[in-house]
């Protein structure tokens, strides 16, 4: 199958895997949490890398998804510790782990074959490069098989505790007076968003990452009141993002993730102009409407 | 090593001695304006600022051509405002919250910098090299002009500072009060957001876009931990930052490919890490010194009362009472109980005798102290807040440690000056001295 079915299929694979648990992000005001593990990430692949010696992808999921879980947990510290406000110590955080993973980039350029600029904004076109292998069979790009597994992981973490991560999203209170163990869920979310992070990390890089979290998932909140429909939708924006983005990144003849980026952004601000609730230019025409 | 270090620090060479100055003069700046930004609780909008400028210094190179240093960094401040711009845009005009409209604002703006970058890059234009130096900063390779130009700004940007100092104080803890004196509110946060955003375009050319953040939050993070005063706030965090510009640089001359912007991150970091645990009012050492003394002081007292009660019934206060005695009514462990006793005979508040331990003058002193203060409240709980006798004891344990003096007499005119508490004990008088 050609390269660009194959592109496109990651695309949209990414936009899948993110979109659903960027919404429950977005609901519990954690996007910047998100943000903080996906650079958090770098450092985890590269101590990974260097253990063992190998670019297995379970082994940099494992390194990425401890210095994620480190990231949530430093935060916490130092948010209690020095009195510091909660963003603020989620910069002081994620700075120094990604610092810390730069570092280690550099200092030993020649073994990790890993460029600090391809982390940043990932190479989704040279996807076909790395295949997956059964045998002699060519089953496909491995990035495929791997945002595919993330997918389904996503979907039955999602369908299987629906009620729970509802409850949690919207009302905290609530959950914990009905024995929901909210801090378990909080964590488990963050497991679910460092390993979503790390599968898209491959393909987008690690700051469009947060594109496809955050972009996909409020313009979905802009357009619908009822959750199960926002998770639908946020996995379709976030398809359509990756189409659209290949589109643009053709006609510029640049990076396919930043153009997807662009594409995420574009389709949000069509939303802040015309979501049925609160758009702007829908207000606008109402009132026009109104006063005549 | 210890060549290079003398060589660096001598700053005979030309290139060190513009660096040097160049990450002092950068990042003091920036080290200045992030206390402002930090004290206004917007530490992660400046991380958004730091990536909405990528397109601006990309869009700038491609409409002129050039790159001097005051062109893309125009560029960079532009976008960088527009970004915050819509970090409030879509806060004002839409249900998506302020962490959200950073995120979008980040990853979005940050994609078509990248987005721009490659195409400049496909362009096949040799001379893009210097742009992409943007992601991760390009200290090493500052030259006279750019120092000249990047300093004098950041210089500016401190002048301006200390020049509207008290303005954007007010601004910082109290903007009702700013409003109602009639300070123009809107125009100081107009020129103090252009000041921050000044300060990370030009913050940037030493860490990149990605690590600006750092180089905004961490060192007012670090003096936030050392005073209250904002004054001693902004300096210190000049101070901070500017240190942690010589200590990258210098650390990135010593090997070949080390980069100076995420050993300035590092160094940051381990300041902030040492401020949080070793800072005399807010350290971790200094608390986790005081808790243990609170600790040590309750037991004390616990044991004080404990002691005076086995007494107490028959007034026999000449029995020794022993450490397993204690350890019926207290949870503590024997050794941290004997402990306790040293330290409470150092005082002279009891004395070791065969069978245990004895309670001197002083000591029965200070426990029929806790023990007014104990019944007191308990009979306070009961008589005035009706509380049932039996579940007052619990708190009065609690509650005698911190009851003052002047606590004391309030409640014994409250009550009439009582003299028995509600499970019929006696309530030890005060005996004036």
């Amino acid at each position: 199958m050609s390269t660009t079915f194959w592109i496109l299929l990651t695309a949209c694979l990414t936009g899948i895997a993110c979109g659903p648990i960027g919404c429950f992000l977005v609901l519990r005001r954690l996007v910047m949490m998100g943000d903080a593990i996906s650079h958090a990430v770098l450092p985890g692949i590269v101590v990974g890398y260097l253990l063992t010696g190998v670019r297995d992808p379970f082994i940099m999921l494992a390194g990425a998804l401890g210095v994620g879980i480190i990231t949530a947990w430093l935060t916490g510290i130092v948010h209690h510790v020095g009195q510091v406000d909660e963003g603020a110590s989620m910069g002081v955080v994620f700075t120094l782990l990604f610092a810390i993973g730069v570092i280690l980039v550099s200092a030993y350029t020649g073994q990790v074959d890993l460029d600090a600029d391809c982390v940043l904004y990932g190479e989704i076109a040279y996807v076909t490069w790395d295949t997956f292998q059964i045998g002699s069979t060519d089953m496909g790009p491995r990035a495929v098989w791997m945002l595919g597994g993330i997918v389904a992981m996503n979907v039955i973490f999602i369908v299987m505790f629906y009620k729970q991560l509802k409850i949690c999203a919207f009302d905290p209170e609530l959950a914990s007076s009905l024995g929901i163990p909210t801090g378990v869920f909080h964590y488990l979310l963050m497991t679910m968003t460092a390993m979503t992070v790390v599968a898209a990390f491959e393909s987008v890089g690690a700051i469009l990452v947060v594109a496809m979290l955050a972009v996909p998932a409020a313009t979905a909140y802009l357009l619908t009141r009822h959750l199960w429909f926002m998770l639908i939708l946020s996995a379709v924006i976030g398809c359509l993002s990756g189409l659209l983005g290949y589109g643009l990144a053709a006609l510029f003849d640049s990076s396919i993730s930043g153009a997807m980026a662009v594409a995420a952004g574009i389709l949000f601000l069509l939303a802040i102009l015309f979501s049925p609730h609160h758009g702007i230019a829908v207000l606008w025409a109402r009132r026009l409407l109104h006063n005549r | 090593m210890w060549e290079q270090t003398l060589r660096f620090f001598s700053l005979q060479d030309a290139n060190v001695r513009y660096v040097v100055f160049g990450s002092i003069l950068l990042a003091g700046a920036t080290g200045v304006l992030g206390c402002f930004a930090f004290l206004r609780k917007r530490s992660l909008l400046g991380d958004a600022i730091a990536h909405a400028t990528l397109p601006g210094v990309c869009l700038a190179y491609l409409s002129t051509g050039s790159k001097e240093p005051y062109v893309l960094l125009l560029g960079a401040i532009a976008t960088g405002w527009l970004g915050t711009l819509c970090v409030d845009w879509i806060r004002r005009f839409s249900p998506v919250k302020e962490d959200a409209a950073i995120g979008i604002v980040l990853s979005v703006f940050f994609g078509a910098g990248i987005l721009l970058l490659t195409t400049i890059q496909s362009m096949g234009q040799a001379s893009q090299a210097g742009l992409d130096k943007f992601l991760f900063g390009q200290t090493a390779s500052l030259m006279k002009r750019d120092i000249l130009i990047l300093g004098g700004l950041a210089f500016f940007l401190c002048v301006v500072c200390f020049l509207a100092f008290k303005e954007f104080k007010l601004l910082c803890f109290d903007v009702e009060f700013a409003r109602s004196i009639g300070l123009p509110v809107r125009l100081l946060e107009t020129v103090l957001t252009t000041l921050v955003v000044a300060a990370i375009a030009i913050g940037l050319q030493m860490v990149g876009v990605v690590l600006m953040a750092a180089l905004l939050i961490t060192p007012a993070a670090a003096a936030r931990q050392w005073t209250d005063n904002l004054t001693r706030m902004v300096w210190l965090s000049g101070l901070i930052g500017a240190f942690s510009g010589v200590a990258g640089s210098f650390i990135s001359s010593l090997a070949p490919r080390m980069p100076t912007g995420p050993w300035m991150v590092v160094t940051l970091s381990i300041l902030f890490g040492l401020s949080l645990i070793l800072s005399p009012q807010r350290g971790y050492l200094t608390r986790l010194f005081r808790h243990t003394q609170t600790r040590t002081t309750i037991a004390a007292e616990n044991i004080l009362s404990t002691m005076y009660r086995y007494a107490e019934p028959n007034g026999r206060f000449l029995r020794p009472v022993s450490v397993r005695d204690i350890l019926r009514y207290r949870s503590l462990t024997s050794v941290g109980a004997l402990t306790v006793l040293r330290s409470l005979k150092r005082q002279g508040l009891v004395s070791e005798t065969r069978g245990g331990w004895l309670l001197t003058e002083l000591g029965i002193k200070s426990a029929e102290n806790l023990l007014r203060r104990h019944r007191l409240w308990e009979l306070y709980l009961t008589e005035q807040l009706n509380i049932p006798p039996h579940r007052v004891h619990r708190s009065a344990d609690e509650v005698e440690h911190w009851i003052t003096q002047d606590q004391e007499d309030q409640l014994v005119s409250l009550l009439d000056s009582p003299l028995r508490d509600p499970h019929e004990r006696e309530i030890p008088q005060r005996k004036d001295e």
